[in-house]
């Protein structure tokens, strides 16, 4: 799928910023920072990668900034990095 | 009911931990136009996700008339909102519009029938339909002031006061009496004077609205001050409601208590009385 550089989301407490790029090689590539990334580190990019492989996606690199995210906001931010990054929403026009 | 920005995350996932009867999830005037499409995103998972227990989910939609607000009724519904607020409702049509929306969503994921609507008038073309707003679908709960922007509306301004509301709250009041659903009051936005916000509560709990809408926890205990009935009130209901019970067990008709008659209208503060402190949790169903 065509993907044109996008991100959603903030760096306010709670929030997660996603940044969505085309990726030169197959596959996804995530980086993340989080200060919870010990603990949650796997779950969130497991949530990133669930969410894009949903949307059709499976080749992007992906940079995400977490600030202590629930599974919920991060699946959010992720969805709107990608329907903006693909013009496709999930939404009924 | 408590005002929470669809855009802010973290305000969402903790909202319901101070405990207001309903929050209310905006999409429209706190969040930019840039924004919209996050903030519905972010609204739709919230609602799937987390657990907000028995509190009341309510979502401000966009107009109809904006190109974001088709969308919103289908993320929320979808979501499994309790009820859609539709903002600066001015006729009946609009309300039926939105019925038609919520409808066609419902169909199309199988629930119909589930998703109530609250209409917010703000302005005067509003208020002098509101009761043809109100009665306008069986899915109406409630409507709602809007007191900025009816302000403006009307080119005044909000008073400590309040006395350039009256009549809209009167009316909103009269109408929602009328129609059988619910009457809600508007924000007061000052933080720092809870001594006006206090009297705003008392003020408008004497008009006869069911609730107000606030912008912060901190609103919260006042609100419930206010409109948690008093021990005597409770005890006085609960002695009218048992001899009714009684004297309906009897098939008597018209009762006293304590040498007064009890009648109809006498019946129903009762009830409401009761209905009250079960909602302020100072009595418990069981006990009733």
């Amino acid at each position: 799928m065509q993907l044109k550089e996008s991100f959603a989301g903030t760096l306010e407490s709670g929030d997660i910023h996603v940044r969505l790029m085309p990726s030169p090689t197959p596959g996804l590539t995530i980086h993340l920072e989080s200060s919870v990334a010990c603990q949650f580190g796997d779950q969130i990019r497991r949530v990133i990668a669930e969410t894009l492989a949903e949307l059709g996606i499976d080749s992007a690199e992906v940079n995400a900034t977490d600030k202590g995210a629930l599974d919920c906001t991060i699946r959010a931010r992720v969805t709107a990095a990608a329907v903006r990054a693909t013009g496709k929403d999930v939404w009924a026009d | 009911m408590m005002f929470v920005p669809g855009n802010n995350p973290g305000m969402m996932a903790d909202a319901h931990i101070y405990r207001p009867d309903s929050i209310m999830l905006d999409l429209e005037d706190s969040v930019t136009m840039a924004e919209k499409d996050t903030a519905r995103l972010l609204v739709y998972n919230a609602l799937k996700s987390v657990d907000y227990g028995d509190t009341e989910m309510v979502v401000r939609i966009n107009p109809l008339n904006t190109p974001y607000g088709k969308k919103d009724i289908e993320a929320v519904v979808k979501a499994g909102v309790d009820v859609i607020r539709m903002p600066k409702t001015e006729t009946a049509e609009e309300v039926v519009e939105v019925e038609r929306e919520i409808e066609r969503v419902e169909r199309e994921i199988g629930c119909e029938g589930r998703t109530l609507i609250m209409a917010a008038i703000e302005s005067a073309l509003g208020i002098c339909n509101a009761y043809a707003i109100a009665t306008a679908s069986p899915r109406m709960m409630g409507i709602a002031l809007g007191a900025e922007d009816y302000c403006a509306n009307l080119k005044t301004q909000r008073t400590p006061d309040g006395d350039e509301l009256r009549l809209a709250r009167e009316t909103i009041v009269v109408a929602a009496r009328a129609a059988g659903i619910a009457a809600l009051d508007t924000v007061y936005s000052n933080l720092e004077d809870m001594e006006t916000f206090r009297k705003e509560v008392e003020f408008i709990h004497r008009l006869g609205f069911d609730g107000k809408s606030i912008i912060n926890p901190r609103q919260i205990e006042i609100v419930n001050e206010v409109f948690a009935p008093t021990e005597k009130a409770i005890e006085k209901a609960r002695i009218i409601l048992a001899a009714i019970r009684e004297a309906e067990a009897k098939g008597s008709g018209v009762i006293a208590v304590n040498g007064k008659m009890v009648d109809r209208p006498v019946v129903i503060r009762a009830q409401r009385t009761i209905d009250l402190a079960i909602a302020s949790g100072i009595l418990k169903e069981e006990e009733v």
